[in-house]
């Protein structure tokens, strides 16, 4: 399936783009994402833990299971005010 | 209630002729600024950053979230995203209400949530550099 990785402020940084196509195997989970990307930009990793995944714009847990066409994005710990 | 994200500066007393109702004895503006350092580090200006779509969601739940604790009669906010200036307004949130404990109480809660749950980032650029805020030491940026 094919999914559509966005990326903001620090992550936007390392990666380098805002926004990348990524093809993962049908059931793969937000953690697989995480785990593949942490390999394509190593990195990403210094944030690590840090990262709040978010699935479609709404905060979701590692455990949930992706689908064809997600918007998926990394996002650092929020700063705004 | 409105909940935008916007490159253009933003007027607070437009904002509070918005949420202005006759039934309404308050209105309650909170302004962030930007400061001229942060911590011990000078600061020359900001960049703010945005997930725009997830933003304005994220803002309108914390209106659901106000609408359920206090009876408001309306609430505006407003994030300013780009390079923004020292004395700038960075957010502006309005909230009318019949009476005035209602709305401090409101304005304190919208804020103190966006500042957890808006997915919105601030860089801090200054004469020794450039860093995002909240990110650990080790991804500091240098010019």
């Amino acid at each position: 399936m094919k999914l559509r990785v966005l990326f903001f402020a620090a992550c936007r940084e390392i990666t380098g783009t805002r926004e990348l196509e990524i093809e993962l195997a049908a059931g793969s989970n937000v953690g697989d994402l995480r785990r593949r990307l942490g390999v394509q930009f190593p990195d990403l990793k210094r944030l690590g833990g840090s990262l709040f995944a978010a699935v479609n714009a709404d905060y979701c847990k590692d455990s949930v299971v992706l689908s064809e066409g997600d918007e998926v994005s990394f996002l650092p710990p929020v700063s705004g005010g | 209630m409105r909940f935008s994200i916007t490159d253009e500066p933003i007027e607070s007393r437009a904002l509070e002729n918005e949420v202005r109702g006759d039934g309404d004895g308050a209105i309650v503006t909170f302004s962030g600024v930007v400061r001229d350092h942060c911590g011990d580090v000078a600061t020359d200006h900001l960049v703010y950053e945005a997930y725009p779509e997830m933003a304005e969601r994220k803002m309108a739940e914390i209106g659901e979230d106000v609408q359920k604790r206090w009876p408001i009669g309306d609430l505006v906010i407003v994030h300013r995203v780009g390079r923004v200036e020292i004395g700038e307004v960075s957010v502006v949130i309005a909230v009318s209400s019949p009476h005035r404990a209602e709305a401090f109480e409101a304005c304190r809660f919208a804020i103190d949530r966006l500042k957890e749950t808006v997915p919105i980032w601030k860089k801090e650029v200054g004469p020794d550099g450039q860093f995002w805020t909240e990110v650990p030491a080790a991804s500091v940026t240098a010019d």
